[in-house]
């Protein structure tokens, strides 16, 4: 079904793939990024809106 | 439980510091009291829409004004001020610091308020750029631009006196929203002042179209949904007492976003004289899109893993979880619309109001009620006035939500396959435009009552607000402990993007450049390469009265109804003449393509009918057309046209390099009254009282004009 639409866009060639071509190593960096990140430093992260808690 | 003992770090010197209530206050105040006022203005121009004389006449009230009114009160007046509501006050509480300066609070709440207010005012008055969602005039823009750095200098000043070393995920977004929303604005609002409230803007014809839906799109993108998708992230975790399901994926989420939503503002001129290059890259970054939408609305929703039972019970998280899958549908429904195939039948219908309105009635409004909620309670020290009524308000609201857009989506099926629906003979069934929109008026009303049972529970809610602030009292200063000083020192095994999480300045410029680079691509070529638009040498400029007639057009907002813009297919080609090239736009200042048609298309209605049709008809429409849902304008045949203005916009408009001769201006005042004298006889010959200083004849000559710079070939 999607290959089919892709087929009926004009032009569908060049540009789609310069512009995959600038994003995939921008996401793939931001998901190394992400997954580098330490585990505990996530939680302390996550938890930082609870924190104030009754404050 | 904080950090520093999470740490096992030496026990910090601490310090008392007060958060700024009054301000999270007077933002709220004012997202209620102009919520009700947006959403009754919306009201309004429902009921228009099948009841034309709902204008009492009055040319202030008229759709074409007051339906940018409708959309600048929601976007800018309730959904801004719950953005600037919500981020004073987690902004402060995630950072441990109150804001920056008091002072700068202080210009931003009412710097807002009275741009909000000059909207009101010169919007009805029909001063208008005519660009969607960015209608207001030069002074305005001005204006939004200095309160925009006042708010920019408050927000950036606290996070740098702030008090904990990593910016939490919704800052990211506030800072992200900051940045795009300042370079949009500045970028689509460069333009010539031709007067103290009137303005060219730089851009013409395709360029204009392109700038305005790069800017129109986005700004759905960074007004609309990346502040929100902050105040997600911090109130949703607050409201199920629990931290947010991925940080991980938020990162993902938040770079994805911003990189990608730059790049899909041209899906909103799919099928126009855009250049197809643009067309196509739309299309796939919408597509793309869906990832980071549904990635963001999966970590909203997971967060509420084991609290499902709480939103059976807790009105904020109803209206929480209700708005976060209106996001979900919304930026389905989005890449679908930008799919060409789909977007040929549905653009230019009821669908896209539908579709908006599922992220600004559930998105925006259901998030905002979920915050306001939680919030007024919490600041006044209390317990919520009435559960019963907040719930008999999410249902309302729901309930408004489904026949709002159950109707329209049915109502936009029904037209656009009667707008396509050829005879067996090779004709078109229906001919008549009119005959479709007599067909979904029914629809148009659902509309309406779906609307009417929207505002009633906004307003159940303003009381139900007002009443608990009543019985608490404002903690107008909060007084908390905290860290005395930051130790903004590297982790020891610190990743790049911890190090960006304790930089704002750099993250913000990183976020800045991510944003440009889509936006860039697009727009430079389009600036740049020549063959983008191949000009036609028969397109010329407006005569003096064509351009005063068009300026007539854009104040009363004709386009918020008419397209001006004939696609490629035979269905539209049929119904309006030749479908439409870029070379024909290149001295439109501004273009005025629209994205709307509650009524035909008026690219190729020049020379169609005769200029009588055209002085009856805008008299009363219904005496030429019997049914038609256009308002009157009988105040065109009092009011005069305004012979000494064209002076200076013919300056105005050599100024932007349409081909005038030299010194041209000082004589466009005679020509102007040659030609109106010429249409004026030509109704007075019908026997038609016209008067050749009318503005009614200014716009007659002007809808005349259209799409006649070519030769048409005959039908």
């Amino acid at each position: 079904m999607i290959s089919e639409v892709l087929r009926h866009i004009e032009d569908i060639g060049t540009y789609p793939v310069i512009s995959l071509l600038i994003f995939v190593p921008f996401f793939i960096g931001v998901c190394v990024m992400a997954i580098r990140m330490r585990r505990e430093d996530a939680e302390h992260m996550s938890k930082l809106p609870l924190e104030e808690e009754g404050a | 439980m904080n950090l520093n003992e999470q740490k096992g770090l030496k026990k910090m010197e601490m310090q008392k510091i007060r958060y700024d209530n009054v301000i999270v206050r007077n933002f709220a105040i004012a997202t209620v009291v102009w919520g009700v006022v947006g959403m009754f203005v919306g009201l309004v121009i429902a009921i228009q829409l099948f009841e034309p004389a709902f204008n009492a006449r009055l040319q202030y009230l008229t759709f074409g004004r007051i339906r940018p009114l409708h959309t600048n009160a929601v976007i800018f007046a309730f959904v801004g001020n719950a953005i600037f509501m919500g981020l004073y006050y987690s902004v402060q509480r995630v950072c441990k610091a109150r804001m920056f300066s008091d002072v700068l609070s202080k210009i931003h709440f009412w710097g807002w308020q009275l741009i909000i207010l000059s909207a009101a005012i010169t919007l009805p008055l029909g001063f208008t750029t005519s660009k969607e969602y960015a209608e207001l005039e030069w002074p305005i823009d001005i204006a939004i631009t200095l309160i925009w750095v006042i708010f920019g200098m408050n927000l950036i000043g606290t996070l740098i006196r702030r008090r904990e070393k990593h910016l939490y995920v919704a800052v990211w977004f506030y800072l992200a929203s900051l940045v795009t929303v300042a370079v949009l604005h500045i970028v689509n609002s460069i333009e010539i002042p031709v007067d103290y409230l009137k303005s060219y803007p730089v851009y013409a014809g395709v360029q204009d179209a392109l700038v305005q839906w790069w800017y129109g799109h986005n700004a759905v993108a960074f007004f609309l949904t990346t502040p929100f998708l902050g105040l997600m992230y911090y109130f949703l975790p607050k409201a199920a007492n629990r931290p947010v399901y991925s940080y991980r994926l938020s990162i993902v989420h938040f770079w994805s976003l911003i990189f990608l939503y730059i790049w899909a503002g041209p899906h909103h001129l799919l099928y126009t004289a855009l250049p197809d290059w643009a067309q196509s890259l739309g299309t796939v970054f919408s597509i793309m899109l869906l990832a980071p939408s549904w990635g963001g609305a999966i970590n909203g929703l997971l967060t509420l893993r084991g609290a499902w039972d709480k939103v059976r019970e807790e009105p904020v998280l109803k209206f929480m979880v209700v708005a976060v899958t209106a996001y979900g549908m919304s930026t389905f429904e989005g890449p679908m619309l930008s799919l060409k195939n789909l977007n040929a039948l549905m653009h230019y219908t009821d669908w896209i109001i539908s579709h908006v309105h599922i992220g600004a009635l559930g998105w925006n409004g259901f998030l905002t009620f979920g915050i306001l909620y939680w919030l007024i309670p919490r600041m006044w020290k209390t317990e919520l006035y009435s559960r019963k009524l907040a719930n008999v308000h999410f249902w309302l609201g729901t309930l408004g939500i489904v026949f709002y857009a159950s109707s329209m989506y049915w109502s936009a099926i029904v037209q656009t396959l009667m707008w396509k629906q050829f005879a067996p003979t090779g004709v078109l069934q229906y001919p008549n435009f009119l005959e479709t929109t007599l067909q979904i008026l029914p629809y148009h009303m659902i509309r309406a009552f779906g609307g009417l049972l929207y505002l009633t529970g906004a307003v159940m809610m303003a009381y139900n607000l007002f009443k608990t602030a009543k019985k608490g009292s404002l903690v107008r200063d909060e007084e908390v402990e905290v860290p005395a000083r930051m130790d903004n020192v590297a982790d020891v095994h610190e990743t790049k993007h911890r190090w960006l999480e304790r930089k704002p300045v750099q993250f913000a410029i990183l976020s800045t450049v991510a944003i440009l680079i889509g936006g860039l691509v697009e727009l430079i070529p389009t600036f740049l390469v020549k063959s983008n638009i191949p000009t036609i040498a028969s397109v010329k400029p407006y005569t003096p009265l064509e351009l005063v007639g068009r300026d007539i057009y854009v104040r009363e907002g004709c386009n918020t109804c008419h397209s001006q813009m004939v696609r490629p297919f035979r269905s539209e080609t049929e119904r309006y003449g030749e479908y439409s090239k870029a070379g024909e736009f290149v001295y439109d200042h501004p273009f005025l393509w629209g994205s709307k048609r509650t009524g035909p298309d008026l690219h190729r209605v020049g020379r169609r009918y005769s200029n009588l049709w055209h002085y009856l008809h805008m008299e009363n429409p219904r005496s030429m057309s019997p049914g038609s849902i256009m308002p009157q304008y009988p105040w065109l045949f009092d009011q005069e046209t305004d012979v000494r203005g064209v002076e200076p916009r013919i300056r105005a408009m050599q100024r932007l390099g349409v081909p005038y001769p030299k010194g041209y201006d000082a004589q466009a005042a005679d020509d102007l009254r040659a030609q109106a004298e010429v249409i004026a006889a030509d109704l007075q010959k019908e026997n038609a009282p016209a008067d050749p200083n009318k503005e009614i004849i200014a716009l007659i000559a002007y809808l005349q004009r259209l799409g006649t710079d070519i030769a048409v070939p005959q039908q």
